[in-house]
């Protein structure tokens, strides 16, 4: 089991024949995504790794009774992309792209509320169902099916830890990439829910770091409506007030948002924080144990 | 990108917003003739701090050589660590009553929020929670008459103040969204025999919007190196520590600091290089960060979208072209790690597959070095 995608999820990528869009095509379907178009405008009528591409997302909709989309489209051409895929029907939608500006994404996430779709991002590395498909850009070998659902508002660090998990052969259910940046379309909240919900998922990890509040308001849903054991990783515990550390949310501004308040929140959820990536595993390894 | 108060009054006013009667001054000597036109005035420092009251920043004068004085000492001050290089003289304006209001992003709630209090004047994190409305817009929907009247209702203004918001609210929401802007704030919104007034502006140009932007100036914060560093579209932040840390994606480079302090060690910054660098954007960070002198390069790539062997070659062609003289812990893993292997290894450097050994490296390094 899994949530939000599984094998018979059917995925277009938007922007297929650049750089990235190509590559990642074929990381997909190596691992065993149901890509089943692509889209490029210009390009209508060639193929990238097998995958005939389509001038409009409408077209390849239409053609190949697609559910899910995966944009890598420049930043500014997001928000037209995005809408494009909604409109035609998508109802999982991954934003790969970094710089998205903030209201481009709040214009995007107006429409999917109202188009009834799942927007995983801007900003995010993606997500996977361990062993069933991948729409996403993180790295095939470490994604493993297993018992441990995982959501993580940063790729690389998430990656790292999944990679902690495998080599102590602890597999995934799904994987879930939030995204760095202030508005993305899923939240913890959002994820935990399905989570509980997986009769898969025995247990769950969070990976948050410094700036907004999201890890707060996961503790607090975690204390009313979560019963699965989670685990928690945060980063910036080093990082100094008022500098942005990469992500456009990463900032500890007026004292808000800081890697004391976010521990405590978690802990007082009953959440065990690691305090290095190292020691996510042995804490699953616990929690699955039913200690 | 923040702007200073009299930037945001330039575009409050271009979206009809009234703002006080103000000159713009960046030496002493032209605070007088300022007085002869606007009367009784308030001086202000432009620098981009929130302590500027505190510090000492705004000062009030009746007469040209008050007003000459006054913005002689405010240009002398230091805030924050910063220095004036403007000053904004404002018209005294007749305040009967000062309130608190704001359009910003909730990430929350996918909207903008309006906050909006009557305690307005002070420092907004001293409002209590009770005392500050907020309302999330609908984007599809937009600043309707219902969303301005609730918020009144909410705050408990009626009557004239009422009719005031909701002339100004739409406007400046307006602004809020053509502008990018991922704050506008106005504290004080002053209310005077002549309607609300602006006398404080706080706005945030969301920094990825810019390009749409090329009326507005560019203002930055950023020390020549952040600049240097943002010219090569990388994330950037001087630390002040020895060991130099270069990692691809904003979590794991913090999660490497952290892990540097861990064990004991000080890093010298943040660098983010972003996912899927190419060569040259790759050789351009590991060259910035060479220029900055540390003791000790730690570098720390989990490839997803960024490609090791990409990285590697990377390496390789700095340390050829430039020289690396300085030691290095190399951690290296994901998409096409024997690729990135092989190449190191033709160069005969080393890569740890985890970051744990990596970081210790780095640290043992720093202390022996």
């Amino acid at each position: 089991m899994s949530i939000y995608i599984d094998e018979n999820t059917r995925v277009i990528v938007q922007g297929i024949t650049g750089r990235q869009g190509s590559f990642h095509t074929g990381q997909m379907l190596s691992y065993g995504t149901n890509i089943v178009a692509g889209v490029s405008p210009g390009k209508g009528g060639q193929a990238v790794e097998g995958v005939p591409v389509f001038e409009t997302a409408f077209e390849a909709v239409e053609k190949h009774a697609a559910d899910a989309s995966i944009l890598f489209i420049p930043a500014p051409f997001a928000r037209d992309a995005a809408y494009e895929a909604l409109e035609a029907g998508i109802k999982i939608l991954v934003l790969i792209p970094e710089s998205i500006p903030l209201h481009d994404a709040m214009d995007i996430m107006a429409h999917a509320r109202q188009k009834d779709a799942v927007v995983v991002g801007p900003n995010t590395f993606g997500l996977v169902s361990s062993g069933s498909s991948k729409i996403g850009i993180m790295p095939n070998r470490y994604f493993v099916p297993g018992p441990v659902g995982v959501v993580s508002r940063s790729g690389t660090l998430c990656y790292e830890i999944v990679g902690h998990l495998t080599e102590h052969g602890i597999g995934t259910t799904t994987v879930v990439g939030m995204g760095g940046d202030r508005v993305v379309g899923l939240h913890f909240i959002d994820v935990l829910k399905k989570f509980e919900e997986d009769p898969a998922t025995e247990t769950i990890i969070l990976v948050g770091e410094i700036g907004g509040s999201a890890e707060e308001e996961a503790a607090a849903y975690i204390t009313s409506s979560i019963s699965k054991p989670v685990v928690a990783y945060l980063a910036g515990k080093s990082a100094p007030p008022g500098k942005r550390m990469g992500h456009a949310g990463a900032i500890i501004e007026r004292g808000r948002g800081t890697f004391e308040s976010k521990v405590e929140a978690l802990n007082e959820a009953g959440v065990k924080v690691a305090d290095l990536p190292t020691k996510v595993p042995p804490l699953i390894k616990d929690a699955l144990a039913g200690k | 990108m923040k702007l200073y108060e009299h930037l945001g009054k330039e575009l409050f006013a271009r979206y009809d917003i009234p703002v006080p009667r103000s000159k713009l001054i960046e030496s002493a000597d032209q605070a007088t003739g300022a007085v002869d036109e606007l009367g009784e005035v308030v001086i202000k420092s432009q620098v981009l701090s929130g302590k500027r009251g505190k510090a000492g920043g705004i000062g009030f004068a009746s007469s040209p050589d008050e007003a000459k004085k006054e913005a002689a000492r405010i240009f002398d001050l230091e805030i924050d660590g910063l220095t004036t290089e403007k000053v904004l003289i404002e018209e005294k304006i007749k305040i009967e009553q000062e309130l608190y209001l704001a359009l910003t992003i909730d990430g929350s709630a996918h909207r903008p929020v309006v906050l909006a209090s009557l305690d307005g004047g002070m420092d907004v994190e001293d409002v209590p929670e009770e005392r500050m409305i907020r309302y999330p817009v609908d984007v599809t929907i937009g600043m309707q008459g219902y969303v301005i009247r609730e918020i009144c209702r909410r705050m408990g203004v009626t009557g004239d103040l009422r009719k005031e918001l909701l002339k100004l609210l739409p406007k400046l929401y307006k602004m809020f969204r053509e502008l990018d802007a991922e704050l506008a704030e106005i504290n004080p919104l002053a209310l005077t025999p002549d309607g609300l007034i602006a006398a404080d502006a706080k706005v945030t140009i969301d920094d990825d919007a810019l390009y749409r932007h090329p009326d507005l100036p560019r203002i930055s914060e950023k020390t020549a190196l952040e600049l240097k560093a943002e010219e090569l579209d990388l994330a950037y932040v001087e630390l002040g520590g020895d060991i130099a840390v270069m990692a691809n994606g904003a979590g794991i480079t913090m999660a490497t600091l952290d892990m540097v302090q861990h064990y004991g060690g000080e890093p010298a910054n943040f660098l983010d290089f972003g996912g899927g660098a190419d060569l040259e954007k790759t050789s351009k960070s590991l060259e910035l960060l060479l220029g900055t002198d540390p003791k000790v390069l730690l570098i720390n790539i989990f490839g997803g979208i960024t490609r090791c062997d990409v990285v590697a070659e990377a390496f390789v062609q700095v340390k050829q072209n430039k020289g690396i003289d300085l030691p290095v812990s190399f951690r290296l893993v994901g998409t096409n790690e024997a690729e990135g292997k092989q190449i190191l290894e033709k160069e005969g450097i080393k890569t740890f597959a985890s970051m744990d050994e990596a970081v210790r490296h780095a640290v043992q390094l720093s202390s022996e070095s």
